[in-house]
């Protein structure tokens, strides 16, 4: 570690745990505290990677997270970023983006052709011949970019946590401590998140001063809670913010927040001015003061604030010897630091400019900086430049507020020409912002900002009193209007992450794209795993610069979650989908079910038996239902109660039939469309009572026909009271002809025809349980539909099983359904289906009054129907291949229908389905050509419906 | 996620909630010509303004009234169908 400095006050380094590690097959050490680019520096790797596009060498720049020039892979995860990963024994690390390693980089010599490689390439390289914009895509996939996933991995859950509180601060920098004291103080619960691994922010790299004291104030106020390592990733509505650290994303409900986050620091834009051995000032000083490394031996500094000196001294007591100061203002007023550095000897050129970093002779590191004068106008005097030998230089010419995230709160930005940067101008309610983020930069403003931004927010959570007015921001300038500096032969960088520089933004200009959101998508400035940190604030100066307009007018562009990378196992989502599980669900497990999803339900889709295959289990089951007795779990229907004084009107309204006349103790068959006259649901209407009905819907549209009709009954002011009793009570279908001679022993009703017949409904005991029974028909044989309270539900199941009845399963029952000609709303029906397309007709009440989608029917009835769902049928024994549903009718080129329930075998020897074909073709006999997935046509011939039993004689029985 | 506060329930995250769509009056059938019924069938408005929602409470099978903001998506306040006045 041969650029580790002797222990600094308030170090994050513990010097008593060494780690051992290696980076490119070789090994280092470093200590725990250490980031991975602290320890590299520490040992005197400077490279860290190469660069997206041209495959630079590129080292740390930040050393605070701001930007992705040192991007490492530990072969599971992909892209830890250097300055903000902690150290861990034992890593083993690599760079991204290389071939072949990083010191012998394959793809160095890409730079060599960067000039074939102008702002908007991609758009304009590739097009043309299009048949090899493949062979193209793939290469530049390998060269540009960043690092290789590992598929390898296994897939991990990452812990989901929720969280509330009354004031959540954002930054744990001066003014961020100083909030979350106050509305702690003043009794709010406070949640505190730092970005770093420590708390203080700029107090101790910056300030030289420590934040012990208020953390130890902190740690004692019971309703505080304090997370470093924790970055606030984005803000959404109603002070929802998404925290994530190393291991989980916590999603928190703060009343309030305060956005103490900061600011961060910009580069200078210059000749070379990617070069490892080029820093921000503030990462050296975080490089000396938290890590205890020397950043180099003979700095260059390059200055436009007072900010700059501070990074000076800094480093002269750091051992560094500073070989000269350029500062950018031509006067810069005489201060105290300044009078320091001059004492000490180092000499200060006031109005220069860093021209270009030189390269040393590995082109991995600086051998010099070229300073050269500024002319009255601004621009570099080139000839009168001189080189400084240096291997470090350092800039601090300015800095942005870190408004990503109070922005996304709805914070309004504007650009203050006075102190030449951002600065929030409106806030909405709940959010407050302090310090440096707000241009505060006097760390006893600092401390006094926060103060009040904390009592602020406690207040508006309903804590506390005392709510004082802002301080006023200070008015030095920090940041410099144009530290941008062009080196008409060097590539001069303004996005790092990109590899982009300020060529491609003249270019961009040239080529018309002179607004800010325009700019930005043709040269992705901003784009990359930076989002812009260090390259947004430069890209919109140059831009003022180009079209001769102001920065307030050039504007920005916005800054979406997340505000730093963020794993993407961390937003990945466990299952969570509940599914439901009628009452007899174990019984069918234990019984070889086979289930299927249906809805939010399992349901059985067949019973496993022997070796017999699943087509014919399903033909097994329907067929013990044709000819004896089978038995069918329907507890998934929706079951509605509907009572009160105006449940008829109700149901008169809301389905397409008619119920004032129905007498109790009767079904129909009830059909329910929408507005637009479309069919949404159908279901059996039982009258239990004068005002008394009971509803079944489709399985899967109980909830929202439930809702809907809450809504109607609302809007009408009906007097009815609606329950949505699904999952209270259990139901079967006993059914086949052998179904009342099984029933009658278990019951006290009377089930003799005559008393009981078809549509009937009635409320009796079946196994010695409170039933209500309706005779209906689904699959087209007698049958019994037996709804029983669903803790009931298997007594009675068991019973009827004992009884003889064979179970079957939802495929069966399709089946049976198909052969029946019913049709499944939702699975037959599309979102544009009406009653006359679907042999809907008969269910509409004639002369109704009213009812949903009525008036939508009027319209459609002046018109021809354009489809008809009809039956389709192949030959018996036919062995040809079947379509699948969904397979496309096809007449003379065009679609003409398509299936949309199709049966391979059946109870009849043939295969059928049902279709939506053209009207002209829905004649019985009319032969259709069915497209299949292979291309194919299979012929089938439109049937008249029912293909079973039409005269509906076995229901009836 | 948003907090929608319903009128029975108070203040509840987003995700206990479904939309409604905006609120309309229904011409009356037998007067409206085809042109207004399919209007108000098929059209909705998308200009900026306060707008009467339906939203359902589906934990407690709650229609309610929000007025949002189609603007800034605040809402302006809830109420149960037919309280405007009240709210």
């Amino acid at each position: 570690m041969k650029r580790r400095l002797s222990a600094q006050p308030g170090e994050w380094i513990d010097r008593t745990q060494p780690i051992e590690f290696r980076f490119e097959g070789e090994a280092f050490s470093g200590f725990v505290g250490d980031v991975i680019a602290s320890a590299l520096l520490a040992n005197g790797v400077q490279t860290m990677g190469r660069s997206f596009k041209y495959h630079r060498p590129r080292g740390a720049y930040s050393l605070a997270g701001h930007d992705a020039n040192a991007l490492f892979t530990d072969g599971e995860r992909t892209h830890l970023r250097g300055d903000s990963e902690p150290l861990a024994a034992g890593m083993d690390l690599r760079a991204v983006n290389t071939i072949g390693g990083l010191k012998g980089d394959l793809l160095k010599w890409l730079e060599i052709l960067g000039r074939f490689m102008p702002v908007g390439f991609y758009y304009k390289t590739f097009h043309r011949p299009r048949w090899l914009f493949p062979f193209h895509e793939r290469i530049i996939r390998q060269i540009a970019g960043l690092g290789q996933i590992n598929r390898d991995q296994a897939a991990k859950a990452s812990p989901k946590e929720y969280a509330w509180c009354d004031v959540l601060v954002v930054g744990g920098g001066a003014a961020g401590l100083e909030a979350a004291r106050a509305a702690g103080e003043a009794g709010a619960r406070v949640l505190l998140v730092e970005e770093q691994a420590r708390l203080g922010g700029s107090w101790a790299w910056q300030h030289g001063g420590n934040c012990d004291e208020l953390v130890e104030v902190l740690a004692g106020l019971p309703h505080v809670e304090v997370r470093c390592g924790t970055v606030a990733g984005g803000h959404y509505a109603d002070g929802w913010v998404a925290l994530f650290d190393a291991v989980r994303m916590t999603k928190v409900r703060a009343a309030a927040v305060v956005y103490a986050n900061g600011a961060i620091e910009q580069p200078a834009v210059f000749g070379h001015n990617d070069l490892p051995g080029v820093l921000l000032g503030s990462a050296a000083q975080r490089l000396v003061k938290l890590y205890a490394v020397k950043p180099c031996d003979r700095m260059v500094v390059l200055a436009a604030n007072s900010d700059a000196y501070g990074v000076a001294l800094d480093m002269l007591d750091a051992g560094v010897e500073v070989a000269a100061i350029a500062d950018l203002r031509p006067d810069a007023t005489p201060s105290a630091l300044a009078e320091k550095i001059a004492a000490a000897g180092v000499p200060i050129h006031s109005g220069h400019a860093i021209y270009a970093a030189m390269p040393n002779k590995k082109k991995n590191g600086l051998r010099g900086a070229v300073v050269a004068p500024l002319a009255a106008d601004g621009t570099i005097d080139a000839q009168r430049g001189k080189e400084i030998a240096c291997d470090g230089l350092v800039a601090s010419v300015g800095w942005m507020p870190n408004a990503a995230l109070p922005s996304q709160a709805g914070v309004q930005f504007a650009y203050d020409e006075a102190l030449e940067q951002l600065v929030p101008q409106s806030y909405p309610d709940g959010v407050f912002v302090a310090g440096r983020v707000r241009g505060v930069y006097d760390l006893d403003a600092q401390r006094e900002d926060g103060r009040v931004a904390g009592l602020r927010a406690a207040h508006y959570a309903g804590h506390g009193g005392e709510v004082p007015a802002p301080p006023p921001l200070g008015r030095e300038a920090l940041s410099h209007s144009y530290p941008i500096f062009s080196h008409p032969s060097k590539k001069n960088f303004v996005d790092f992450d990109e590899d982009l520089h300020l060529a491609d933004f003249v270019n961009a200009h040239q080529e018309g794209y002179d607004s800010v959101e325009l700019l930005k998508r043709y040269s992705t400035v901003g784009m990359g795993p930076s989002q812009g940190k260090l390259s947004n604030m430069n890209a919109m100066r140059i831009l003022a610069k180009l079209n001769g307009d102001t920065i307030a007018a050039t504007g920005s562009t916005t800054a979406r979650p997340f505000y730093q990378p963020v794993p993407l196992g961390h937003l990945a989502g466990r299952r969570f989908h509940p599914m439901r599980r009628t009452p007899i669900h174990d019984w069918h497990r234990e019984h070889g079910a086979i289930f299927a999803h249906a809805g939010d339900w399992y349901r059985p889709e067949y019973y496993a038996r022997g070796d017999a295959s699943r087509d014919e289990r399903i033909v097994q089951e329907a067929q013990q239902v044709r000819a004896g007795l089978g038995i069918i779990d329907v507890s998934t229907l929706g079951k509605l109660q509907v009572s009160g004084p105006d449940a008829v009107e109700l149901l008169e309204r809301l389905y397409t039939g008619r119920f004032k006349k129905l007498p109790m103790g009767r079904c129909r068959y009830g059909v329910a469309l929408d507005e637009s006259g479309v069919v949404i649901e159908d279901g059996v209407i039982a009258r239990l009572g004068e005002d008394r009905f009971y509803a079944t819907t489709t399985s899967s549209g109980a909830a929202a026909f439930y809702r809907e009709m809450l809504r109607w009954a609302a809007i009408w002011g009906l007097d009815v009271t609606l329950s949505n009793v699904t999952g209270q009570l259990a139901a079967f279908n006993l059914a086949g002809p052998e179904s009342r001679d099984a029933l009658v022993a278990l019951t006290d009703l009377d089930l003799r025809s005559g008393p009981f017949s078809y549509l009937r409904v009635r409320d009796g005991e079946v196994a010695g349980v409170r039933a209500l029974v309706m005779r209906v028909g689904f699959v087209g044989e007698l049958g019994y539909e037996i709804h029983v309270p669903a803790w009931e539900g298997e007594h009675v199941w068991r019973t009827l099983v004992a009884a003889g009845a064979r179970p079957f399963g939802v495929e069966a029952q399709r089946l049976l359904r198909l052969e029946k000609g019913h049709l499944i709303v939702g699975h037959d029906t599309d979102a544009l289906t009406y009653p006359q397309e679907a042999g809907l007709a008969w269910a509409i009440g004639k002369n109704k009054r009213f009812f949903v989608g009525q008036r939508s029917l009027q319209i459609y009835a002046a018109r021809p129907v354009r489809r008809t769902l009809v039956g389709v049928r192949w030959p018996a024994g036919f062995a040809g291949k079947l379509p699948e549903e969904c397979n496309l009718i096809m007449r003379g080129g065009w679609i003409a229908g398509r299936i949309t329930s199709i049966a391979p075998v059946s109870t009849l020897g043939y295969p059928l389905g049902l279709a939506f074909v053209e009207a002209d073709m829905a004649a019985p006999g009319t032969r259709v050509e069915v497209r299949l997935d292979d291309g194919s046509t299979s012929v089938a011939e439109v049937t008249a419906l029912p293909f079973y039993d039409p005269e509906d004689e076995r229901q009836k029985l | 996620m948003k907090i929608l506060t319903c009128p029975i329930n108070g203040p509840r995250p987003l995700s206990e909630f479904v939309f409604g769509g905006e609120v309309r009056s229904m011409p009356v059938p037998k007067q409206a010509d085809d042109a207004a019924w399919a209007d108000y069938v098929f059209n909705r408005s998308g200009e900026p303004r306060i707008q009467r929602e339906w939203w359902y409470h589906s934990a407690s099978s709650t229609w309610f009234i929000a007025e949002r903001d189609t603007v800034s998506d605040e809402i302006v306040r809830t109420y149960l169908w037919g309280e405007e006045g009240t709210a």
